[in-house]
């Protein structure tokens, strides 16, 4: 009985088509703005998740704060010094901690001026555990080695990018504030803006090109038991090491799974607000559907009465119209999922241009067939009232209606 | 013999603000099986009112209607549509066909309330379409065809669940005399076939054919001729 049902909403439908397309504009609104959104952020938070993964959850991040500015800035008073390292070091359940530099610069290459990111690595063997935490791959030359002094290895878009049109090569030589090296390697694009555009030294020329002493601008220390355990007694050594009060600390050790969390909750918040919005053109979607559903029932009462007349029950013409605005509903969401797709589509190929590949859609199957089944709800939702109206119409009140 | 359908002192009174007007005064009719009966009487006096009485479709104010022995007043809603849907064919002057769907779905919706396997919908509504004569306009719609096969669509339509009687309520007003008396001649078969037939015409040659006439004046019966 139900495809019967179905066959004559359908009939119904066609009939009206202008308004039917009209009415299910207001439910496809809504579910492509959610299915758009949703995809997004959730393909943002599977490759957020995925970089994470690839960092492992055992490794600490420690850094200065307090002070002035941003840690790391010129203008931040707090720094930590190469004493904290070997204290980080120390501590039981460490297994290794590196540090790393990181600032600004201004290069000039293929008689173009740029300032952009220089990062200061360390070239012996903690430069593998960096690696771990930063994940460049090496796609051309070499990577930094012991006694690269006046040696560079380029961030993807610097060698490639339009900055320094045409493309940079191994052996070319760049000066960095005023010095000359030469490139020896290329990272493969990481996705990042940031990471793509940095600039990589070793220490020892990063500290003589800059001026720095015994700075550190991140250390980063692998442990080899609970990452949590680890923190706090990094937290207490370098305390008293660094002499300050518990709660007042100048530092910030934070391990990944901090992040992950801290990550993982703003995008919640985010997707939350995005499909709060998007909710809300669902409600306007659903009222238009009940409109529409109400004039349809006026417009049909003498065909409910003959209906009745021909033997159909109360629960009958009740699930006639609420099947058609299910259908509308339905029909709608069908629509919006498509659009949905292909806006999320076109918003990750428009942030991929700008260098950021962090941001892939998602398109998980719980994602379509919810946005289905929650807009053929929302049709059906909004049919109860005009399907109930219908049903209790009179059959001959009905018949005699013009 | 236990009439088809009989009308126990019915009234029907309608009330608009403070005005009552009372469509039936306490009218008695019985049907019986294979009868064909007739009600006339001027416009505004009570026949569609009273038709929709003997096929069940309204409720009496105050008197009694019964459907094959059955009180209908004690019937839920969804028995009382069912057992309508079985027993009873309506004709309409306004043929009320439903417009998005085509002569073999019109004719079928019926069958689908009575929950008929499609199977036996789509060969039965076929068959019906045949014996209207509209063979070759089963798959047209309603606004393709002309007021006398609509008519003769909602004649097969009526007969889709094999009723004991069919309800006609002007079933000829909308259309030119030679394709009305096609129509008429129709149901006049029908009758003889066994069918129950109450029919509202203002029609002389139904007068001829009818075994009995009702006359309704102001909502009374003020006349029954038999033949
Ligand atoms: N739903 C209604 N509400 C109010 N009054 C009604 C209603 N239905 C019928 N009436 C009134 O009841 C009376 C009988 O109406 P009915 O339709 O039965 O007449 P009729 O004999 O079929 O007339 P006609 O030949 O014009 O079709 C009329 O006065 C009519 O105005
Ligand atoms: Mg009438």
């Amino acid at each position: 009985m139900i495809d019967e049902f179905i066959k004559l909403s359908i009939g119904t439908l066609r009939k009206r088509k202008l308004r039917s397309w009209l009415t299910m504009l207001g439910i496809f609104i809504g579910i492509a703005a959610i299915v758009s959104l949703i995809s997004l952020g959730q393909g943002l938070k599977i490759s957020v998740e995925e970089e994470f993964a690839k960092l492992g959850t055992d490794k600490l991040l420690i850094q200065a704060k307090g002070g002035f500015g941003p840690p790391g800035s010129d203008l931040s008073t707090n720094y930590l010094a190469d004493d904290d390292l070997r204290v980080i070091e120390s501590v039981l359940g460490v297994d290794e901690a590196a540090g790393l530099l990181s600032g600004s610069v201004k290069v000039e290459a293929n008689d173009k001026v740029r300032y952009t990111y220089l990062a200061g690595m360390p070239t012996d063997k903690s430069l593998s555990l960096i690696k771990e935490f930063m994940y460049f791959k090496v796609e051309e030359g070499r990577e930094l080695k012991d006694g690269d002094k006046h040696k560079v290895v380029l961030g993807n878009r610097i060698a490639k990018g339009d900055l320094f049109k045409p493309n940079l090569k191994i052996r070319d030589r760049i000066e960095l504030n005023g010095e000359s090296f030469k490139v020896v390697g290329i990272y493969e694009a990481i996705g990042s803006s940031q990471d793509d555009s940095s600039i990589f030294i070793s220490e020892d020329a990063y500290r003589e090109l800059l001026d720095e002493d015994d700075k550190w601008d991140i250390i980063i220390a692998k442990a080899s038991q609970d990452p949590d355990v680890v923190a706090d007694r990094i937290e207490k050594k370098l305390r008293k090491h660094r002499n300050v009060e518990e709660g007042k600390e100048d530092f910030e050790v934070s391990t990944t799974a901090e992040f992950l969390d801290a990550v993982t909750n703003v995008l919640g918040i985010l997707n939350v607000f995005l499909v709060g919005i998007a909710g809300i053109s669902l409600i306007v979607g659903g009222i238009g559907i009940m409109n529409t559903m109400y004039t349809s029932v006026l417009e049909r009462t003498q065909e409910v009465g003959v209906m009745k007349a021909i033997g159909a029950k109360n629960r009958d013409v009740w699930a006639i119209f609420l099947i058609e605005s299910g259908i509308l509903g339905f029909l709608g969401g069908l629509i919006g999922v498509i659009i949905g797709v292909v806006v999320a589509k076109l918003a990750e190929f428009i942030i991929a241009q700008t260098g950021n590949s962090i941001i892939k859609a998602a398109m998980p199957w719980w994602l379509i067939v919810g946005a289905l089944l929650f807009s053929f709800l929302v049709g059906a939702v909004s049919g109860v009232a005009p399907a109930y109206r219908a049903s209790k119409l009179k059959p001959t009140e009905a018949l005699r209606y013009e | 013999m236990q009439p088809i359908i009989e009308l126990k002192d019915v009234w029907k009174i309608y009330e608009i603000g403070s005005v009552k007007i009372n469509a039936l005064q306490g009218i008695n009719i019985k049907v019986n099986k294979g009868e064909f009966v007739s009600v006339q009487g001027p416009s505004g006096s009570g026949k569609s009112t009273a038709l929709n009485m003997l096929g069940s479709l309204d409720i009496p104010t105050k008197g009694t209607v019964y459907l094959d022995g059955h009180d209908i007043s004690k019937l839920t809603e969804s028995n009382l549509a069912t057992i309508r849907g079985k027993k009873i064919g309506f004709v309409f002057q306004q043929f009320n066909l439903i417009n998005t769907l085509t002569a073999k779905e019109n004719v079928m919706l019926p069958m689908i309330f009575q929950g008929v396997e499609k199977e036996e919908r789509v060969k039965k509504a076929e068959e019906l379409l045949k014996i209207v004569d509209l063979q070759d306009r089963m798959d047209n719609r309603p606004t393709e065809m002309s007021g006398g096969q609509q008519q003769r669509v909602a004649i097969a339509r009526a007969l889709a669940n094999d009723p004991e009687v069919i309800l006609a309520d002007e079933p000829t007003g909308n259309l030119d005399s030679k394709t009305g008396v096609s129509v008429m001649d129709f149901l006049h078969k029908l009758n003889k076939e066994g069918k129950t037939i109450i029919m509202v015409t203002h029609d002389e040659y139904t007068a001829k054919n009818a075994d009995r006439i009702e006359y309704l004046v102001d909502g009374e019966i003020t006349k029954t001729v038999k033949k």
